[in-house]
This record gives structure tokens, sequence and C-alpha cells, in this order.
């Protein structure tokens, strides 16, 4: 499979999914540890995908998502964002509601 | 490249692309001094405030600031934080 097809099938076949530096539990970068710490206060199962281990997905996910800079969050597969746009939805209160539905409809 | 240099490049990328009647940017790259992903690259906070927001959701104009410096992003930029207002909304105080 190539590496746009990884990412598809990867951004289609989980509901919640971060592409981040270093993992949920040791992340490499201030900008993924923040956003991963939301998603786990929302209470969500959701998926993740260590960019420093893949270098093919690092540099195709920018494309595939217009989007340059990690993390990215993607939910039901659409692109919601990077760390500050998904910092901005839980201090709203919207990612709860978006991980809620996740969560009932799976 | 020095750190003064890369804040010249980055206002004239946004002053020339987005007309902002306030462009504030502040160096944060002292935060990530030896950290594992920066790659040489700085960090920089921006707050834009434009017309050019207006009627657009921040997903989009998060990728109207990171269209306007896409050329230094590959290799001057490894992060930026972005608040991106409205002259409407900054008077207002609202995000």
């Amino acid at each position: 499979m190539d590496v746009m097809d990884r990412i598809k099938s990867t951004v289609a076949s989980n509901p919640v999914v971060i592409f981040m530096k270093g993992t949920p539990d040791f992340p490499q970068c201030g900008f993924s540890m923040r956003t991963v710490q939301a998603l786990k206060a929302c209470n969500v199962d959701f998926a993740y995908v260590d960019i420093l281990a893949e270098p093919e997905i690092r540099a195709s996910l920018p494309g595939f998502s217009n989007w340059p800079t990690f993390p990215q969050v993607f939910i039901n597969g659409e692109f919601i964002g990077g760390c500050d746009i998904t910092l901005d939805l839980f201090q709203k209160g919207e990612l709860q509601i978006m991980a809620a539905q996740v969560a009932t409809k799976n | 490249m020095p750190e003064n240099d890369r804040i010249s490049l980055l206002r004239a990328h946004l002053d020339q692309a987005l007309s902002p009647v306030r462009l504030e940017i502040v160096d944060e790259s002292h935060k990530h001094i030896g950290h594992a992903g920066a790659g040489g690259g700085g960090h920089f906070n921006v707050t834009v405030v434009s017309p050019a927001f207006a009627g657009k959701s921040t997903l989009e104009r998060h990728r109207l600031v990171y269209l306007a410096v896409a050329v230094l992003m590959r290799t001057e930029i490894h992060a930026l934080g972005i608040r991106a207002l409205t002259p409407e909304e900054e008077k207002d105080g609202c995000q």
C-alpha cells in the first residue's frame, strides 16, 4: 500500500486519530503533548500515529490535509485542525461534544 | 538565519498576503531548544488582525496564514501559534 493509501485508510478506519510527534504517553513536542491531553480529557478512544517513527507519513500528510505542521487531528475522516484549533474547540466544549457523538455512533 | 531576520521575513509575507491592521509576532524559539522535533526552525506566535478573515472559520483562517508563509514553513519555521481575528472581533475583545 502506498503512503497516501495508508493515510486514507488510517483516517477512514479510526473515528478519532492524531498524527503526532511521539506517543500519547511520551509526546516529543509541547504541541503534541497539549493536543493529546485534550483528547484524553474527552474520554474517547483515539488512535495515534507517531510521525517521528513514520517518516513517509510525516512527509506526505501535509499534502493530504493541506496543513503544514503537526500534530494533526482527524474526527470521522475530517481534518479538525492542529494544536491551536483543537485546544480552542476543547475550551469551548465543542471537542467534548464531537467526541461524545463519535462514542455513541460506534 | 538570525531570529530578527526570520521575524522580518514573517512580517513581510503576512503583510503582503493579509494586509493586517495589526500584526504581532512573538519569538518563542527559546522554549524549544534541544527538542527532538524542532529541526532547527524557529517557533513563533502570531496575532493577525485582518479584514481578510471575515466570514471564515478558524480552520480557514489558519490555512490563510499558513499559505502566506508557506515558503518559510519548509526551512525557517518549525511551529506557528496563530490567533487570527477580524478588526471587529478584536474590538469586541472576543477570541
